[in-house]
């Protein structure tokens, strides 16, 4: 069996930050592996342990710093990874799913995996739609917002029998057939910290790079269709009344409050 | 190549919120394209949803009667039809945790440009601009799609919801489905977060998000949650990492809460937390970064640091504050 992981390298942003155009100053952006694809990742190597001679890959459409990302995956027991890249998307907006689902699928296609896990979206952009528009790009079954996963049926059955997180604290129960893309959510597992071990074996573990021409595709595939014009701090509305003051003045004036509000008696 | 299809959201037997919500963003789009309006409702007791969607504006509403609950594949067969047969300018759907298990197919199906979870859409000389967040609420974008047909998802509580009463014109839309192109199996639904505590039932919330840090630190909360009486809840990541049960989430995902007070300490106010507890009678929120959301909704803010904050405040009330 055969376990894709797609990974992102997001960037985060620091509390003061300026704009330049329609992107955040490089100076206040530090990069790290997506929150959702950490829990996809650490829910392939559980797959992977679970039954006998799974293989997991990740892959990930960036540049050549998204290798310590990426590593991270590797660290954490990911078998091999992928990394996609070229100039010809260096210019291209990657918000664009079309063009993720495009790059993705002909890496899916390549290696023909039985399972794709997905984080639900990335902390940067917050599409959410990567996963699905994969599925349906390359014909797989998929599901979205996974946070519970049957891995002993998986190995044993080739079902992925999922819990879908719906709103307002209600689970959907559903068996989905294979391939499927899962699109996961946080919470469905505990993800590991790579250990010391895992990081030096991450070190030689394969890193594949694969231009356009390699995955068969045209530069005319990945142009976008989605062109940010603006990015900008929004309008606060803050009609909050603020507490001054050192740290006791401001617990003070907000136990005031609190008994005040007739929450908190003496 | 003016018109609008909406697609309206449901969950056993009930139609939900962003459904109206839609016909109203979906009605600014055929206005500004000088369209109809079309809702779609697809699967469950779609008479009686077509009933209740039949709002001032609304043109045509076209009914999909299979199946009584959401599947994703019957979805995108029947929206991949229903496009075909209404050619709509405009496919708008709600960006809910079944939005995302279809709209980014159909368009995909569709070859539509599509955009996620619209706060804002501006129509104007064939192209479409959506505003939406990034990093965590921290910016909005504007992105503009040149060229339709379009695809775009909306986010809830962001448009009013559509009122009066229409006359639009209920028709049932045939759908062959395909069942060997159905390959996943809804088998049920089951309520999460039961037990020892109901948070929706509290006057008083004492919440706590990221800021907390260590799992150790927790102590200090509970601690302030016991002089004063409170109830513990928290932000989705503190469940996330098992810290606290789930029946302490507030949110989207977990509990909406309307407590008379909710102190919100070290909660950075992201739209899936306060969609939980907008409706509290009194927010309050301690967190260092004078920028967070949160504060937007606040009625006190607190800007410090929760680790010499909630000490003084446990000293407030009586207590020992624990080294944490």
């Amino acid at each position: 069996m055969k376990v894709l992981v797609t990974v992102k390298e997001v960037a985060t942003v620091e509390d003061d930050f300026e704009i330049s155009g329609t992107e955040i100053e490089e100076t206040y952006l530090d990069y790290d592996l997506n929150e959702w694809d950490d829990y996809a990742v650490e829910e392939a190597v559980q797959l992977a342990e679970a039954g006998d001679d799974v293989e997991v890959v990740a892959v990930t459409i960036g540049p050549e710093r998204s290798e310590e990302t990426i590593r991270m995956a590797l660290a954490k027991g990911a078998d091999r990874a992928v990394r996609v890249w070229d100039d010809a998307i260096a210019d291209v907006e990657l918000l664009d799913v079309e063009t993720k689902a495009r790059l993705l699928g002909a890496v899916v296609e390549a290696e023909n995996p039985d399972l794709v896990f997905s984080g639900v979206q990335a902390n940067d952009d917050s599409f959410g739609a990567t996963g699905v528009a994969l599925a349906e790009t390359v014909g797989f079954e998929w599901a979205a917002v996974v946070n519970a996963l049957d891995t002993e049926k998986v190995v044993d059955e080739s079902v992925a029998s999922v819990r879908r997180e719906l709103e307002g604290g209600i689970e959907e129960l559903t068996d989905v057939e294979l391939p499927a893309v899962l699109a996961i959510q946080t919470g469905i597992n505990e993800p590991r910290y790579a250990s010391l071990r895992g990081i030096r074996q991450a070190q030689s573990k394969p890193l594949d790079v694969q231009s356009l021409a390699d995955l068969g595709v045209g530069a005319e595939d990945v142009a976008s269709s989605l062109d940010v014009t603006a990015m900008y701090e929004p309008e606060t509305e803050s009609e909050a009344q603020y507490l001054d003051g050192d740290a006791s003045e401001q617990a003070g004036k907000l136990a005031d409050v609190l008994r005040e509000k007739g929450v908190v008696g003496e | 190549m003016t018109d609008v299809l909406v697609v309206a959201d449901h969950r056993r037997g009930d139609l939900r919120d962003v459904s109206l919500e839609l016909l109203s963003a979906g009605g600014d789009l055929a206005d500004a394209a000088g369209g109809d309006l079309h809702a779609a409702v697809i699967s469950g007791n779609v008479e009686s949803f077509a009933e209740d969607l039949d709002r001032e504006g609304v043109d045509q509403i076209h009914t999909v009667a299979y199946g009584e609950e959401f599947n994703h594949d019957v979805y995108v067969q029947a929206l991949t039809a229903l496009a075909a047969d209404l050619a709509p300018e405009f496919i708008v759907v709600p960006n809910s945790v079944n939005g995302l298990d279809y709209a980014p197919a159909v368009a995909t199906r569709l070859d539509r440009p599509y955009v996620s979870d619209a706060v804002d859409l501006d129509y104007s000389e064939g192209t479409l601009e959506v505003t939406r967040e990034m990093y965590g609420s921290k910016v909005e974008t504007t992105v503009d799609v040149a060229e339709g047909p379009f695809a775009v998802s909306i986010r809830g509580g962001e448009w009013p919801p559509a009122e009066g009463i229409g006359d639009a014109e209920v028709s049932e839309f045939d759908v062959d489905v395909d069942e060997d192109a159905v390959r996943s199996n809804v088998k049920g639904f089951e309520e999460v977060g039961g037990g020892d505590v109901d948070i929706s039932d509290a006057e008083f919330l004492v919440s706590i998000g990221r800021g907390i840090e260590e799992e150790e630190n927790l102590e200090l909360v509970e601690k302030l949650a016991d002089v004063t009486g409170a109830t513990l809840s928290s932000s989705r990541p503190i469940v996330d990492n098992g810290w606290l049960a789930k029946n302490r989430q507030v949110g989207q995902s977990g509990k909406q809460v309307t407590p008379d007070v909710y102190l919100a300490i070290g909660i950075s106010g992201a739209v899936q937390h306060v969609a939980g507890m907008k409706a509290s009678e009194t927010i309050i929120a301690v967190n260092t970064d004078p920028n967070a959301p949160i504060f937007d909704i606040a009625d006190y803010g607190v800007v410090g640091d929760l680790f010499d904050v909630v000490p003084a405040l446990i000293e407030e009330f009586g207590g020992e504050p624990p080294s944490v």
